[in-house]
């Protein structure tokens, strides 16, 4: 048993925000109630006093990258686990980008039972769309179902052509999965290496336009509406893209988006000669980034996702133009998105919610702190200051624009399944 | 007033006066080009590093000449050789060149930013001799070295640049340059050449235009700089070279749009028939071998103030220290 005593609830899906003690026993939570009132109940449990801190359902990052197997010299499913688990992630969905791809069934279960062996969060893994993500045949998707997976995607690489993306989502739609895309027109992102703009052209590096995303987010809500299997946006990041997603929900499509932290954090005029600036989709306008955040607070945004992508120094240790796309995110998600709460920009509980039930909608699964629910938890503090620093980091990469950032705000226990996953 | 750089990374970073006082620095170097007997022994004993990770002609030799003629020896990397073939990193390959203690490094690459990042990881001077399409500031400083000494100022004059401004570090580096000194600048080639974000970069109030038709843009024009066409920039997306050449070549009746003692410039190599009529590139206005002569001396000269200032190690980590 573990009882979280003196916590402030705070729980997006029944809208409650108040002081209550929750306690977990086996894989469950077993009771919620006003604080003290479990303490006989409770005998003998080990305690976590969560005074001062808010007790959140277990977040799910919808996307990241695990790299194993294939890449383990920058992530393993161990490193990335330890590092979501100190962001307060319970769940996170790795990407099928791996080498093998996990376009089958074996791959999935392969990933599965290692992380069965060395995860303490669960790992929900994401299958390919196509096979290889070669954008040509259908993965083994309904096998795949079986095995595990969550949703399907080519991510790293949008789904090729129209055509597939139709076959994709008519067979999704039957097996009831989501289908997430990385939006993107590959013959404006070719050779792109940031996106298009003052900074671009002052640096001399290959810039794409905002219309790289926005174009393919067009088609693929066509191709939503044509359909009517559910569709996922990763990663979005312009504002034009964001209105087809509010247009697409205003006709009660099954659209959804996510948005990384960086995207609400930074925009282009901050890229330097440093690849740890550089990721796809790039860092955006300042427009874009102002518009991401009224999409949060707005309803428009379903949920916040990481699209945690480690790299070993050896990779990213390079000339710009050479370096591979993508940031580490797990341990500055939380910190990232609490200075938009801060600054006033967001409430706390829509915080909650996009880490918590706003993903689960995606995944059509619920998210609650209730009586007889899966025992995940995220608790965390508003006001807790450190630093991070990423050669601190549990991830095996370094590779974060975020490196010796102070934040106000960190997480400060991590429950999975009933136990204590990461304490700080 | 001292040099306050321990790079030469870009012209962006740089003031106006510290831009004159690299000009003012050359002028004796000018004079040595001149000399029957041209080789000092100004940097003996120092070894001057040439990587270039790209190929280059003019301005390895140029950059040979002068640390030659300042009585440096030299390190010579060029593109073909094998460390760079077998796929060693950008990084190892120059700590190996550091580990062989030059005393200053010059870095000629095709990605942008590629001497930023080996000044961020090298104790040593780092001199940018053209990064993919960021800057290329000896040759900024060369051009306006040469317009200083045909027109005796570099104030606000009329600049027109003329080619594949999206593509060209030689354009960026000038616009950079010029626009500190009032000059109005405009930028003049195929629309889709001419980024419109160039005309953010420079200080607010400069007077820069993107103008498409090349009289309009030549008129009044005291400098005209020519930027080479780059063969391998006409496939993306394809602009066929006629239409190039039947838009925008400099030819002796489109420059009579300009000032009639306006100057020609060309950094070179230059492309007979294709963006100069050869007409213009032998005749009065073109300045194109005094470049050449002129970039000899504003090379002498920066690598004398980077690594012949400093005698010591110690005058060597305030250098970048104050960077």
């Amino acid at each position: 048993m573990l009882l979280i005593s003196n916590g402030r609830v705070v729980d997006p899906t029944t809208r409650m925000d108040a002081p209550r003690d929750v306690l977990l026993d086996g894989h469950r939570i077993v009771a919620v109630a006003a604080p003290g009132q479990l303490d006989s109940r409770a005998n003998g449990a080990e305690r976590f006093d969560a005074r001062d801190m808010i007790v959140a359902p277990g977040f799910i990052d919808l996307h990241c990258h695990l790299r194993e197997p294939g890449g383990e010299s920058s992530e393993t499913i161990e490193t990335g686990a330890r590092a979501a688990a100190r962001g307060g992630f319970t769940a996170i969905c790795p990407m099928p980008n791996t080498r093998p791809v996990n376009d089958n069934a074996s791959v999935t279960r392969s990933i599965l039972e290692r992380a069965a062996e060395v995860s303490g969060v669960r790992v929900w893994p994401i299958g390919a769309a196509s096979l290889g993500s070669k954008g040509e045949a259908l993965a083994e998707i309904a096998a795949m179902k079986q095995a595990g997976i969550v949703a399907v995607s080519d991510d790293g690489r949008p789904i090729a052509t129209a055509k597939l993306l139709r076959q994709v989502m008519e067979y999704c739609h039957a097996l009831n999965l989501p289908v997430i895309d990385h939006c993107e027109d590959s013959s404006l992102f070719a050779g792109a290496v940031m996106r298009e703009g003052k900074q671009s052209v002052r640096l001399g590096l290959r810039g794409m336009p905002a219309a790289t995303e926005s174009l393919a987010v067009g088609r693929d809500v066509q191709m939503g509406v044509l359909t009517g299997c559910r569709l996922h946006i990763a990663h979005l990041s312009a504002h034009e893209s964001l209105e087809f997603v509010r247009s697409a929900k205003a006709k009660g499509l099954p659209v959804t988006c996510e948005v990384t932290p960086h995207h609400l954090t930074l925009t282009d005029e901050d890229v330097q000669y440093d690849s740890s600036y550089k990721m796809n989709p790039p860092l955006a306008s300042r427009e874009d980034r102002d518009a991401l955040i009224v999409g949060l607070a707005d309803g428009s945004v379903d949920a916040i996702a990481t699209d945690h992508a480690p790299h070993e120094p050896a990779l990213k240790d390079v000339e710009f133009d050479r370096a591979p796309f993508g940031v580490t995110g797990f341990e500055t998600a939380l910190g990232l998105v609490l200075e938009l709460v801060h600054a006033g920009k967001l409430s706390l509980m829509r915080l909650v919610e996009l880490f918590t039930s706003g993903p689960a909608r995606v995944l059509e699964i619920g998210r609650r702190i209730a009586e007889g629910e899966p025992g995940d938890l995220t608790i965390f503090s508003t006001e807790h200051k450190w630093t991070f620093h990423a050669n601190e980091s549990a991830s095996k990469s370094r590779n974060s624009p975020f490196d010796g950032r102070t934040f106000r705000g960190a997480p400060m226990a991590t429950v999975v399944a009933g136990r204590l996953a990461y304490r700080r | 007033m001292p040099f306050r750089f321990g790079h030469m990374l870009g012209i962006e970073a740089l003031s106006a006066e510290e831009i004159l006082f690299l000009l003012d620095q050359s002028k004796p170097f000018q004079e040595i080009q001149r000399h029957p007997l041209k080789k000092l022994a100004t940097l003996r004993g120092k070894t001057v590093a040439l990587a270039f990770f790209e190929p280059s002609t003019r301005t390895r030799i140029s950059f040979a000449t002068a640390a030659a003629r300042l009585g440096a020896d030299q390190m010579n990397l060029q593109a073909e050789s094998s460390s760079l073939k077998k796929g060693e990193s950008l990084l190892d390959t120059v700590r190996t060149i550091d580990a062989m203690k030059p005393d200053c490094i010059v870095i000629r690459h095709s990605s942008s930013g590629a001497p930023d990042f080996v000044a961020q990881r090298l104790p040593l001077p780092v001199i940018n001799a053209g990064d993919g399409t960021h800057e290329h500031p000896t040759q900024a400083l060369l051009d306006a070295l040469t317009i200083r000494d045909r027109r005796g100022t570099i104030e606000g004059l009329n600049v027109t640049i003329l080619g594949d401004i999206l593509h060209s570090r030689v354009a960026r580096s000038n616009i950079h340059l010029l626009s500190k000194f009032g000059c109005r600048i405009t930028l003049c080639g195929p629309a889709m050449w001419l980024p419109r974000e160039l005309e953010c970069l420079v200080p607010s109030g400069t007077g820069i235009r993107r103008v498409t038709q090349i009289n309009e843009a030549l008129e009044d024009a005291d400098v005209v700089l020519t930027l080479r066409v780059q063969q391998e920039r006409l496939h993306e997306p394809a602009l066929a070279l006629d239409e190039y050449v039947l838009q925008y070549q400099l030819t002796p009746e489109r420059l009579r749009h300009a000032k009639p003692d306006a100057l020609v410039l060309h950094p070179g190599p230059m492309i007979r028939g294709l963006e100069i009529d050869p007409a213009v590139a032998d005749g009065p206005q073109s300045c194109v071998l005094e470049q050449v002569t002129n970039g000899l001396a504003v090379r002498m000269a920066l690598l004398f103030l980077l690594i012949g200032g400093s005698e010591s190690s110690s005058d060597r980590e305030s250098a970048h220290a104050a960077d």
